[in-house]
């Protein structure tokens, strides 16, 4: 650790010559050493895991019997294209993702909003309070919302039942249980608040006074000032959210045991992965459900970035 | 005069000072109001959580039953408990003990004066309400504590938690400050890759990883949930990166000067200058690791020894599932230490997310 600089007063030659190493190759050796347990990491945990995972979505590789495997070529993706259950769980993942992204994105924003306005006292306890959930196992929160969400016991229906109206079957319907699972999805809002508000924080004061002055009432400023300026954060919150409605795993498992009840409405396409993958041990197959799921995440995202080209604006010039 | 000259130009549209403080704290009023009502609501099912888990279970499936831990309330009349019901007499509404039900007429006593003459009420005692008193239970807390072996779900936890946040925190240092502070070959492709590596969703990774841990011989163990994470996250390199970038390079070169090596630099200044961020890392790293439920899934579930909180909870879940009460006690368990500790560290915590946040 400090050994050169304890081995310097009894060499005799000045320090280049000893380690005969030029300054520059020296740092970059350094720089080498220290990135060596990601690089070592992305070999082992990233880059020869893809290989493998390819290489295996073109056979029939399953754990149990590895020794029969036998190279099939495109048949896994083939199957893809027929099987019903892939299809169900991929109309199921976008139906969910277009209730739950717009939901999840309008309520962090509207967080933010509220929890940044210069008129509100005790930001901090209430952004706090806000966060919070976050904090909460995702099987714990889920199981307190199907609790909440119970069709009898459960208090959102006692509420809408005093107004006199009887409340949905939130939880074995297979219409209510995309909005049922938006509203556990809000309790995971909190990141994408606390960014909003810095994103909210970096719009320069001015802009609002002078449109003040022009006339301009909360909605406009809103609309033709916020909303603009913002644009980058809510790219990045659109991305993020997208990926994990694509990867939403953990309340699907827990709501049903992993049997996405009601008639396969929650039978989204990571759970339909590892049921193939580890419930009936396809592991080639499920590899190849894992390439679907990579295509379509890095289609979608790149389309939202085209899209969001003309429209996002960058303060500091475009990238 | 002066004076209200020099505020706003909008004073001229109010009338006096006195109704412009008045309309200026009725607006935050009814802010403030309109702020606790939604959060509230979106708190809401904590409450019931709390409340559930303190109920008999044959309170949930009573109508008419309030929503806080409550038992009926009985009065005894002549050796014998009855339950008492408020029962409207002559437009007085008299909490009475029912003794004898009848279809169209119920036979009432008065708990506070049992030797009182029994009174005859018409009408149907099904349509009466029944009353409550407040009592919170703490044997769901009980059957839980012993049927889930809490204790060792909170070991297990804590330990699984503990060591891989060990490990990601100081990999994460190590790798960001080799990409902060050393120029080398190829150091912006990497970075690039370590970056691309955030978007990569885990599925496709997944299952070589499976097949490897399992022919190791780590399936079933710890080792799956903790060793990967010495190998550096590239988020946590990411936002300690941007940290580290900060700190001034005459720190380092002064240090160096003075004959300090690389490891001494980030030890004695790089380090010492960054414990907000490192900080905010341990927090992240330490709650993802906490909650985490994919990957103990995946090489635990048949392991109940060695099973996390978040395994075990959800296991208990699909065999109680009909009881609501131990269900909800459980799940207060579970989120009782991470809320702890979130509400202990909450200023570094945000400040990490607001960090992470920004510069991307």
């Amino acid at each position: 650790m400090t050994e050169s600089s304890q081995a310097l007063p009894v060499t005799p030659r000045p320090r280049r010559s000893r380690w005969k190493l030029r300054p520059s190759t020296r740092e970059a050796l350094w720089g080498y050493v220290f990135i060596g347990p990601w690089l070592i990491g992305l070999i082992l945990f990233t880059a020869g895991p893809i290989i493998a995972s390819l290489v295996m979505s073109l056979t029939d590789f399953d754990l149990l019997h590895a020794d029969q495997t036998r190279f099939i070529g495109l048949d896994n993706y083939i199957r893809l294209t027929t099987d019903p259950l892939v299809a169900t769980a991929l109309i199921s993942t976008f139906k969910f993702a277009l209730i739950i992204i717009p939901v999840t994105m309008l309520a962090s924003l509207g967080f933010a909003l509220l929890l940044n306005h210069p008129k509100l006292p005790a930001k901090g306890p209430l952004r706090t309070l806000v966060y919070m959930p976050i904090m909460i196992p995702l099987v714990a929160s889920t199981l307190v919302w199907t609790g909440f969400l119970n069709t009898e016991t459960g208090w959102l229906n006692k509420i809408i039942q005093s107004f006199g109206i009887s409340g949905p079957d939130w939880i074995n319907s297979d219409l209510w249980i995309y909005p049922a699972l938006t509203l556990m999805g809000l309790w995971g809002i909190g990141n994408f608040m606390i960014i909003n508000i810095a994103g909210l924080q970096s719009v320069p004061t001015e802009l609002y006074e002078a449109a003040r002055i022009d006339g301009a009432g909360w909605w406009t400023s809103l609309r033709r000032i916020t909303i603009p300026l913002m644009s980058p954060v809510l790219l990045y919150d659109l991305v993020i959210t997208l990926i994990a409605t694509f990867q939403y795993f953990t309340q699907a498992y827990t709501l049903t045991n992993g049997k996405g009840d009601p008639n396969n409405a929650t039978l989204f396409i990571n759970l339909e992965l590892f049921r193939e993958a580890f419930v009936f041990s396809r592991m080639g197959y499920g590899a190849a459900i894992a390439w679907l799921l990579f295509a379509i995440v890095l289609l979608l995202t790149l389309a939202l970035f085209l899209f969001a080209r003309k429209r996002v604006y960058y303060a500091g010039g475009n990238l | 005069m002066t004076k209200a000259a020099r505020t706003s130009p909008r004073s001229f549209t109010d009338r006096s000072p006195v109704a412009r403080s008045y309309r200026r704290f009725l607006a935050k009023a009814s802010l403030t109001m309109f702020a606790v009502i939604i959060i509230s609501a979106y708190l809401m099912p904590l409450v019931y959580m709390v409340t559930t888990s303190f109920q008999q279970p044959s309170q949930i499936s009573t109508p008419g039953a309030p929503p806080y831990p409550a038992t009926p309330k009985t009065g005894t009349y002549e050796g014998q408990e009855y339950p008492i019901y408020t029962v409207p007499i002559d437009g007085v509404s008299r909490q009475l003990m029912l003794v004898e039900a009848g279809r169209e007429s119920s036979v009432f006593v008065d708990p506070a004066d049992p030797t009182a003459t029994k009174i005859e009420w018409q009408g149907r005692w099904r349509t009466l309400e029944q009353s409550w008193q407040f009592s919170p239970l703490i044997d769901n807390y009980t059957t839980v504590w012993n049927q889930l072996n809490f204790p060792r779900l909170l070991r297990n936890t804590a330990g699984i938690a503990i060591l891989s946040t060990i490990g990601a925190v100081l990999s994460s240092i190590v790798v960001a400050y080799g990409f902060a502070r050393f120029r080398f070959p190829g150091r912006n492709v990497f970075f690039f890759i370590l970056l691309g590596t955030i978007i990569l969703p885990n599925q496709v990774t997944l299952l070589p990883q499976y097949v490897i841990f399992t022919w190791l011989g780590w399936n079933g163990t710890w080792l799956p949930l903790i060793i990967p994470h010495f190998f550096a996250n590239a988020f946590n390199v990411f936002l300690l990166r941007q940290y580290f970038m900060t700190i001034p390079r005459e720190m380092d070169e002064a240090a160096m000067i003075d004959g300090a090596g690389p490891f001494r630099i980030l030890r004695s200044v790089i380090i010492p200058q960054s414990i907000p961020a490192i900080t905010a890392v341990t927090l992240f790293h330490f709650f993802f690791a906490w909650n985490d439920f994919f990957v103990p899934l995946l090489y635990l579930a048949n392991k109940p020894d060695l099973q996390p909180l978040s395994i075990g909870i959800q296991q208990y879940n699909a065999l109680y599932a009909s009881q609501p009460t131990l269900i909800q006690a459980s799940a207060v368990l579970a989120m009782a230490v991470p809320v702890f500790i979130f509400f202990l560290a909450q200023r570094a915590f945000m400040r990490g997310v607001v960090v992470t946040g920004l510069d991307k």
